[in-house]
């Protein structure tokens, strides 16, 4: 098994330690997989062997209600209460600390939007890393291991040059295009998440940071065959992680590739958990369900910026109630150039692009 | 009465020289590997397949794709049976939809496959979980179940008439068979809406999908059906007439060509413009940045599907039995790679956001797929041999003991 590095760009550059998922399991034998798999389920066996050891546990009684219970959004009160305690002290334990789970509901009157300032980001990847921390993204080394919500997009300014003028024209009897055909200036959407700058911002680069944009008419949950992943009345679209069956419909729904497949049970360090979660955002995934941005539901449903939004230094993301006139997003929109990614498809992002 | 053709027939089926066995048991081998990669799936996540996040459907997709139009095939054999009571057809109708079932509880198997939590599957079934009528998947289930149990009844009624003797209640029986025909179209085109519905990945979004569906199922199911017929009458005492064959091989290459054409209609449009949109078609074709992994499945598939429209418009193949199998072959193959590798797979190729990478089936990838289809094999290899002694006559009500003095006595 060959394998070969992406678009020509980036082929010359080491692949960084976050190696997206593809790549590297790319690069695995088949030995390996088969050798890790041996060895993986023999150890998942002897969990197995460990939990039935102690039936008591509350980690075991704990996922077997859980395997039975109902789609988040049909949970009367109580019943998510009783959801919401099941979790916390199973992730207590699990995760050797105070862990909250919080089920707060979308408060009236909000419709919450994203902005940001394409000429002010600088490509230094600090809201991808401040989005892996805040939301328990899994971080393992093995391939396929790695998630990342957001990817800040490369792209090649590209050029018109004398000497490339020219070019494209039909020599004897060749088929004609036009001149200077292939050079990409500022083409969109070809672009590369896994660069390993000197220094940022590079010279002849721009960034175009990408993640869930939220949609209004959101492909994803239109395709979703139980009803796993909705729109929350504030906006949000988010998956109950615990009804997903893994069927992937969404992913290949979505045009802004940005969900992820847990192809593999997550890695999360104990010491890198953060403990403070939401039902339907950052609490701990399991294997074979899909994960995606959900705007930190357990900080902006208590008034707090996204971690992305908290850390970008430039101030390129900006946050907020589109129902209030006078927030920021709102005077944004009624203020920048603004313009939403693919309109073409009409799903109609809630994650707007702007310039001054 | 059931009961005992329940029993007639497992006996019936169980009944064989060395080579059905040595036949049953390589299958049996196959399907113990796909029990263990499912397994390994199962218990440590979809990371021992080839799949990632970014081509995150592969060989089971394809797989699924493929058998539902060879379980949709099976019409061609039903409609020219009842609808235009075609003589040497209506005498086999019943092998058809023993096809359609296997191929329909194949493409199960491979829902199975590809789901990241099927011990989640019941969130689908109301009323415990949610059926959702927005979802393609949702009625892609829905239908194919539909044709299952429709097949399931048409087929074994008929074959419980026979054995019984008595005489099936038209008047039931033909409305079945008739929804049964359409319902077999349903099943490829909600499919192929399940693929084209999606304008996120520009391959799959348009509208000559589903007719480029039925006419490759049209070529690939019937394909298959001639080369099990050609079997089942060099191997048992079941002859199938050549006008049967001689009519599925006409439906082969119409439809072959039909779905030539469209294929061809479709490179021009997408390659002429050659818009951001015709990426993955390109890279099909092509390869795109460097990377050219699925150039070869394409153009053998061409080369596969053109040969065999070649081959069965020469009379010499058309007509010979011993050299019809060649071109079914092809054909079968070439459509099985067109519908895998060369529309699911670059579906994914460039990603939404442009990104080109690889997609390499992993060995538990093919395993399972291999599996499988002899687990599909393994059901049809039982349907068709029961279907066939009752067709003959050898399974009948008493008749093991009028055949048997011996059984008789008591
Ligand atoms: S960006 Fe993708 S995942 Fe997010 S709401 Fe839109 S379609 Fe769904
Ligand atoms: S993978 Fe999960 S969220 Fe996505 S469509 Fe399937 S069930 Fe719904």
């Amino acid at each position: 098994m060959t394998t070969k590095e992406n678009p020509p760009a980036s082929a010359a550059q080491e692949a960084p330690a976050s190696g997206d998922p593809s790549k590297a399991v790319l690069k695995r034998s088949r030995r390996d997989v088969l050798r890790s798999g041996g060895m993986l389920s023999m150890s998942s066996l002897m969990g197995t062997a460990a939990l039935m050891a102690q039936p008591g546990e509350a980690k075991a009684a704990v996922e077997w209600a859980e395997h039975f219970q109902k789609n988040y959004r049909l949970m009367t009160p109580e019943e998510k209460a009783e959801a919401r305690l099941r979790l916390e002290k199973r992730y207590s334990g699990e995760y050797n600390k105070k862990v909250s789970v919080d089920i707060t509901e979308a408060q009236p009157g909000v419709l919450m939007g994203y902005a940001l300032n394409i000429r002010k980001c600088i490509g230094c990847r600090r809201c991808v890393k401040a989005c892996v921390e805040e939301n328990n993204q899994s971080r393992g080394a093995r391939p396929g291991e790695r998630i990342e919500w957001i990817q800040v997009l490369r792209m090649e300014r590209g050029e018109f040059t004398a000497d490339k003028m020219n070019q494209g024209y039909p020599e004897g009897l060749g088929i004609q295009v036009g001149g200077n055909a292939y050079s990409p200036a500022g083409q969109v959407l070809e672009g590369q998440y896994q660069y390993t700058p000197e220094a940022v911002p590079e010279k002849d680069a721009n960034y175009m940071p990408i993640a869930c944009m939220q949609c209004e008419k959101p492909p994803c949950v239109k395709v979703c065959p139980v009803r796993t992943t909705y729109r929350e009345a504030d906006g949000p679209v988010v998956i109950d992680y615990n009804w997903c069956i893994g069927c992937k419909m969404c992913m290949g729904a979505c045009p802004y590739w940005a969900r992820r497949f847990n192809l593999t049970t997550p890695v999360l360090p104990k010491e890198d958990m953060n403990p403070v979660t939401h039902y339907l955002g950052n609490r701990p995934r399991m294997r074979g369900v899909v994960e995606k941005c959900h705007w930190c539901l357990q900080r902006t449903r208590h008034g707090r910026y996204p971690a992305c939004v908290e850390v970008c230094p430039v101030g390129a993301r900006k946050f907020g109630n589109l129902l209030d006139p006078e927030s920021e997003v709102s005077k944004i929109l009624a203020r920048k150039n603004v313009f939403r990614l693919k309109a073409e498809l009409n799903t109609f992002p809630k994650f707007f692009y702007f310039y001054d | 009465m059931l009961t005992r053709f329940v029993f007639d027939y497992a006996r019936y089926v169980l009944k064989g020289g060395t080579k059905f066995y040595a036949w049953m048991g390589t299958l049996a081998l196959l399907i113990v590997g796909m029990l263990y990669v499912f397994y390994l799936q199962n218990t440590e996540g979809l990371i021992v397949t080839g799949m990632t996040s970014q081509i995150h459907d592969g060989l089971y997709l394809a797989n699924l794709v493929f058998l539902v139009g060879v379980a949709a095939g099976a019409v061609t054999i039903v409609f020219p049976a009842y609808v235009y009571h075609h003589e040497g057809m209506h005498k086999v109708t019943v092998l058809g939809e023993m096809l359609a079932i296997s191929a329909v509880i194949m493409v199960m198997v491979f829902v199975f496959a590809h789901m990241g939590r099927p011990d989640r599957l019941w969130h689908m079934v109301p009323p415990w979980g949610i059926y959702s009528f927005s979802s393609m998947l949702g009625w892609d289930v829905l239908v194919l179940n539909g044709y299952l149990i429709l097949n399931f009844v048409v087929g074994f009624w008929y074959l419980y008439s026979k054995y019984t003797g008595k005489p099936v209640n038209a008047k039931i029986f033909m409305p079945l068979v008739y929804i049964s025909i359409v319902w077999a179209l349903s099943i490829h085109t909600v499919t192929a809406f399940l693929i084209a519905v999606n304008p996120a990945r520009p391959m799959w979004f348009h509208s000559m999908m589903p007719i480029r569906f039925i006419t490759t199922a049209f070529a690939a199911g019937p394909a298959l059906i001639i080369i099990a017929f050609l079997i089942i009458r060099n191997n048992t005492k079941m002859w199938i007439e050549d006008s049967a064959i001689k009519l599925l091989t006409t439906i082969v290459i119409w439809c072959l060509g039909l779905a030539i054409f469209l294929t061809l209609s479709e490179i021009v449009i997408e390659l002429y413009a050659r818009t951001e949109h015709a990426n993955s078609l390109y890279y099909l074709m092509f390869g795109l940045h460097g990377l050219t992994a699925l150039v070869p499945w394409f153009w053998s598939s061409v080369v596969l599907m053109v040969g065999a429209f070649a081959l069965f418009m020469t009379p010499k193949f058309r007509n010979d039995m011993k050299l019809l199998p060649i071109p079914c072959a092809m054909a079968f193959v070439g459509i099985w790679i067109e519908k895998g590798m060369g529309l699911i797979v670059p579906g994914f190729i460039p990603s939404p956001i442009g990104e080109v990478t690889e997609y390499y089936p992993t060995f538990v990838e093919w395993m399972m797929t291999l599996g499988i289809w002899a687990f599909g094999f393994f059901i049809l290899t039982i349907l068709l041999k029961g279907a066939i002694g009752i067709l003959l006559g050898e399974v009948r009500f008493g008749g093991a003991a009028a055949a048997n003095p011996a059984a008789a006595v008591h």
